[in-house]
């Protein structure tokens, strides 16, 4: 085991950053063009960081697994994006974004990081605007905010509930002009399969094209990950059906520290699961909750009735409703962060409590909004959202209220990097959800959004060009032996997974991991479940390489291997996360081990033992990671108890 | 020079010629129909055969008239080169198209549009061309008592073979020699193949313009949130209901009273 | 809960890649859940060939949750099936009667070839984009968002057309397949906010002319698209662009420049 250097710059907090940016070397103008760069994912962070490394100057190569860049997942994301404007005069700052983000995490962020987020939020509003990216307005013509679940200003900007859409829209269209302009070649439907590296540094992927299967090498300067996080190795989630964690777990697999793996957050406000069919899950946004009030019914006899259907929600009286949420936390009521909405929301349907024809759900009630705004108003506020729940339920959310369960939403672990966004390998960076840098143990609300532009636009554009400076701009060697040495590796795993003849189907081993993580290392982790989990995966991954159906041919479009190889990377990473989850005792955040916990079932921390960052390892197949603590050091905030009463 | 033909050769220029034809040719509708009702003026077609003359003679008219025939031609060809370049933007057709999602009128303007041009060939050669130059049609007298206001009519062969027209006024009497298309019209409209004939075109030309009224003003980007009810308005109760019916009436009229 | 699972039959287009000729084939999609999605639908059916070791039927989805527009389908003669504003992935199963057949084809123009079975082609969408889709400036711009106030109206207005989740719907739908509707959401919802200007008229001929060397057929206002949109995005972009692309050929100075690399 080895500490770890973050490079968080010396001196007070507010002056990190631009004493940073001062000391980070330059690349000359004229030399930037003779700098390639791969940047893999073009979600939030991935196209924003291509058009403005594009815009720079440098030569970006940028792939994405979708047909069009603006196909990435961060297109999904719903409420808002934070930003430390003020525009409200509520009382917000750089300083009380950044102290809401590091009590939000549980204090398992970096100060140096997340006070450099908050910092840079209010430039991404700018630049979005400058974009043309419509957000809410108020009738002044000014922008409007919202407020979030974990905060007490409203600082979230929004455009309607679809504004990751306009957002990624806008650095999309970023994007597209660095195409045009000849400065970012777009691969599409091109999967990256593995990293490239020379003498220990990054220096280019393996792709496959998915449309004819030809297995290609591209060499840079620096390799770029911003490919979201690894939701789904819980199958169900509301992460796209085709959201993996390939990219990072292949750059993992070749010396790129994994951290904190199992800090995944379990969004309160999804559509309830209907049954095994079921191929994801839909978020219903957090915003809802500004409106929303969440209760589950007082006895357990009212809760059988609902679930037969004997009586209808809002049928049942005032007295026989627990609006727990506001009951157990009066100062923040249903805005509690999401993984203390989560965990009460478990506590009810554990409590059998629960309603809807599962009896896994809780209400989401917006009888008082539509009684005190009217109709016309929670329309306008939530219009797409309560259409999209009646699409899927056939439920009128406007006379019923909604049924409501945590489902997997975000993973705040991911490649371990430093304070430029670089990951141990050099030449090697992540950025996004696929880093684990700024969210610590649970992200708060609107802060998804607001880091994967930061990353993009405002961080990697500085911090990249320190590296390129340092290594010069000598041309990559594109016949260096490692290239096609890797490449082959990338065909034999191919023929090995399309070798599988078995009976069952990836698709099936994808369900059964998906059972299990959620299972035993979902909303609440016990020591026991999680030794049981690890032996199950790790039996699982064994019977996969045996038993699993591979259809088709590498040269052709087949989402059959496509998928065979995106579950056999997640069955190595649900280990790693059951290993990760065991290892850190205390509870934190979405990190909620029973065996740690204040006498009112809220999650305790153990910051003498667990104030660090764990970043894992790769030692060889199915050998046991190392352990790399990075110790935080809390300079400027001073560690409480997280608490929401 | 050049820019102008990239912006006509570009789709939205094809739209452009399609739009402002069919405009044009939706004015002469109005003109054509108000001309016409003099049909219904139980007069032994005096009025109508002046007014034809009329229009055949004014010299403003006249470059209007080969401007509208211009038009009609223009429409029909950008409209038969829209279609072919629509057709190869869709080389493999559906196997099951549902026919909900727009209108029947607008997704048949070609069909409608072909029907309309035969009507058009045979109707002009009917009228149009016999009147003008095939020397079918006979001249009339009508001989006007200026005191009584009371018209006779009598048929008129003239004496020179450039006649057209003459208007004289002896004791009393205007006498008014003109070409008798009113004699034309109603041995025409007094034949029911031909009525019915017409009856289908002018129902032809209603589809046509209920949706073609419009699109030409959309196509034209001259739609507005208080205006372009009103234009959806007229293009229903004008172009697709009065238009068509007056004209339709016509014949109707003719074939029932004569 | 009661079993009211359906038994359908799917004629489905299949074609190996874009240079080999497809036919429908038919597949039985027996104990169908009214509560699943129609691609869930799709998932069952693929679970079943791959267990017969037949190759899926392939079809493009990503989110599953209406946004991000990869999912397609030409369902019973419509694209993304029998519900107004809803994609495919949003449709479910009980839209559908036991005993149904559904025929499912995929979207149909020269613009979108088929890449195999019911995925298709779109990379003409973004070319269109790339053309002139965006407001040029670099990342690090000081303005604040606030010095330029936007009218709601307007603002609200830009939102409806930015809803574009550029699917190809309209396209699928029209019977001309015509992507105007696509191209003037874009070049509408730039055209009425304020940091759109500048490049206001440039812009609506760069991504006019992409559109016409894409193949895509010509609009004849039938109104299908705007019918069959699943974030039903206004037949009036249409219009508005137009005006713009007429004022921008015949009375304005501005022709399609080339954008200047900012870089260097």
């Amino acid at each position: 085991m080895s500490l770890l250097n973050a490079k968080i710059p010396e001196g007070p907090l507010a002056e990190k950053w631009s004493k940073h940016k001062f000391n980070l070397k330059l690349v000359n103008p004229a030399n930037k063009r003779k700098y390639d760069v791969i940047v893999v994912g073009t979600g939030l962070a991935g196209a924003s960081a291509a058009a403005s490394l594009a815009e720079l100057g440098y030569n970006v190569k940028a792939f994405c697994f979708q047909d069009s860049p603006r196909r990435a997942h961060s297109i999904a994301a719903q409420g808002g994006i934070n930003a430390a404007k003020n525009y409200q005069n509520d009382g917000d700052s750089v300083y009380r974004l950044f102290y809401d983000t590091i009590k939000g995490g549980d204090y398992r962020a970096r100060e140096g990081n997340v006070y450099r987020l908050a910092e840079v939020s209010v430039n991404i509003i700018d630049q979005c605007v400058a974009q043309g990216v419509p957000f809410a307005r108020e009738y002044g013509g000014l922008l409007d905010n919202r407020s979030f679940g974990g905060s007490q200003v409203s600082r979230t900007f929004y455009a309607r509930g679809q504004t990751g859409q306009q957002l990624l829209l806008g650095a999309y269209s970023a994007l597209n002009r660095q195409i045009h302009l000849g400065k970012v070649k777009m691969y599409t439907r091109t999967e990256m399969l593995d990293v490239v590296l020379v003498d220990g540094q990054a220096k280019g992927i393996v792709t496959r094209n998915l449309i004819n299967g030809s297995i290609d090498t591209h060499s840079a300067h620096a390799v770029l990950l911003c490919t979201g996080g690894y939701g789904n190795v819980f199958y169900l989630s509301t992460n796209a059906i085709g959201s993996n964690v390939t990219a990072a777990w292949r750059a993992h697999k070749r010396g790129a520290y994994f951290a904190n793996p199992c800090f995944t957050q379990i969004h309160p406000t999804c559509i309830p699961v209907t049954g095994d069919h079921q191929s994801k899950l839909t978020l219903m946004s957090e915003s809802l909750r500004n409106d929303g009030r969440v209760w589950a019914p007082k006895t357990v006899e009212i809760a059988k009735q609902l679930q037969k259907g004997a009586i209808k929600a809002n049928e049942v009286k005032e007295e026989d409703r627990d609006y727990f949420l506001e009951r157990k936390y009066p100062s923040f009521g249903n805005l509690v962060p999401r993984d203390v909405a989560s965990r009460n929301a478990k506590e009810m349907v554990d409590d059998n409590r629960g309603v809807g024809g599962s009896g896994i759900a809780v209400f989401l009630d917006f009888a008082d909004a539509i009684h005190r705004l009217g109709k016309d108003a929670v329309s306008a506020k939530y219009g797409n959202l309560f259409d999209m729940y009646y699409q899927i339920t056939n439920e009128d959310p406007y006379t019923q209220p909604m049924r409501i369960y945590p489902a997997v939403h975000y993973t705040m672990g991911g490649l371990w990097v430093d304070y430029n966004l670089s990951t141990n390998v050099p030449g090697l960076y992540a950025l996004g959800e696929c880093n684990f840098s700024d969210h610590g143990a649970n992200r708060l609300g609107a802060s998804a959004l607001m880091q994967g532009l930061a990353d993009g636009y405002f961080v990697i554009p500085y911090t990249l060009g320190d590296y390129l400076a340092t290594i010069g701009p000598k041309p990559v060697d594109a016949k260096h032996p490692a290239f096609e040495k890797t490449k082959q590796e990338v065909i034999e795993r191919i023929n090995k997974l399309l070798s599988l003849k078995g009976t069952k189907t990836v698709n099936e081993y994808h369900r059964d991991l998906g059972h299990i993580m959620w299972e035993y290392c979902g909303m609440a982790r016990t020591a026991e479940g999680l030794t049981k989990a690890k032996g199950l995966i790790s039996a699982l991954r064994a019977d996969f390489w045996k038993n699993a159906i591979v259809v088709g041919e590498n040269e052709e479009v087949n989402p059959a291997l496509e998928k065979a190889g995106r579950v056999a990377d997640f069955l190595e990473l649900g280990e790693l996360m059951v290993d990760d989850a065991l290892m850190r005792r205390e509870s934190c955040g979405g990190h909620f081990r029973l065996e740690s916990q204040t006498p009112e079932g809220e999650a305790l921390r153990d910051d003498d033992h667990f104030a660090f960052v764990a970043a894992w390892e790769y030692k060889g197949d199915n050998q046991p990671e190392v352990l790399n603590k990075e110790i935080l050091d809390f300079e400027f905030v001073h560690l409480t108890q997280r608490s929401y009463k | 020079m050049s820019e102008f033909k990239q912006t006509f050769n570009s789709s939205l220029g094809k739209k452009l010629i399609m739009a402002l034809t069919g405009l044009f040719l939706c004015t002469f509708l109005i003109v054509h129909l108000g001309g016409n009702l003099l049909l219904f003026k139980n007069d032994n077609g005096f009025g109508f055969n002046v007014y034809a003359n009329f229009l055949t003679h004014f010299p403003p008219i006249e470059v209007i008239a080969y401007l509208l025939y211009l038009s009609i031609l223009v429409h029909a060809i950008y409209a038969l080169v829209l279609t072919i370049k629509n057709r190869k933007a869709r080389p493999v057709r559906y196997a099951e198209v549902s026919s909900t999602n727009a209108g029947w009128s607008s997704k048949n303007m070609g069909l409608l549009g072909s029907i309309l041009f035969l009507f058009i060939v045979i109707h002009m050669s009917d009228f149009w061309y016999n009147y003008k130059y095939s020397g079918k049609v006979g001249f009339i007298e009508y001989k006007t008592n200026l005191a009584t206001d009371e018209t006779t009519a009598v048929p008129y062969i003239p004496t020179s073979p450039n006649f057209e027209k003459s208007v004289t006024t002896e004791n009393n009497f205007e006498i008014v020699r003109v070409k008798d298309l009113h004699a034309r019209v109603e041995s025409s409209f007094t034949n029911l193949i031909y009525v019915i004939f017409y009856v289908i075109a002018m129902g032809t030309l209603s589809f046509h313009l209920k949706h073609g009224f419009q699109s030409a003003f959309r196509t034209l980007g001259w739609v507005h949130r208080k205006y372009t009810p009103i234009v959806s308005f007229i293009g229903t109760w004008l172009f697709a209901v009065i238009i068509p019916l007056g004209f339709a009436a016509m014949p109707v009229y003719y074939y029932f009273t004569r | 809960m009661e079993n009211n699972n359906m038994n359908l039959t799917l004629k489905v287009w299949r074609q190996k890649n874009a240079d080999t000729k497809g036919a429908f084939v038919t597949y039985k999609a027996e104990g169908i859940s009214p509560d699943m999605s129609f691609l869930e639908m799709l998932d069952v059916v693929n679970e079943g060939l791959i267990h017969k070791g037949e190759e899926p039927i392939h079809f493009d989805h990503d989110c599953r949750e209406g946004i991000c527009g990869m999912c397609s389908l030409y369902i019973n003669g419509r694209p993304h099936g029998p519900k107004g504003a809803i994609t495919t992935c949003q449709l479910h199963m009980r839209s559908f009667h036991d005993g149904e057949i559904i025929v499912i084809e995929p979207w149909r123009a020269a613009a979108f070839p088929v890449i195999k079975d019911l995925a298709v082609d779109r990379s003409s969408f973004d070319r269109i984009q790339q053309a002139g889709g965006f407001v040029s400036v670099n990342t690090g711009v000081t303005i604040d968002a606030n010095s330029i106030p936007i009218p709601k109206v307007i603002a609200d207005e830009a939102f409806n057309s930015a809803t574009c989740i550029g699917c190809g719907a309209c396209v699928a739908a029209c019977k001309n397949a015509s992507a105007m509707l696509f191209v003037s959401a874009k070049v509408t919802q730039l055209a009425m906010l304020p940091q759109g200007q500048p490049e206001r008229w440039s812009r609506v001929q760069a991504m006019v002319a992409q559109m016409d060397a894409e193949g895509f057929g010509n609009c004849t206002n039938t109104g299908a698209c705007e019918a069959e949109c699943p974030k039903e995005i206004k037949m009036t972009n249409i219009s508005k662009m137009n005006n713009d692309y007429f004022s921008a050929k015949l009375f304005r100075e501005e022709g399609v420049h080339e954008h200047a690399s900012s870089g260097e």
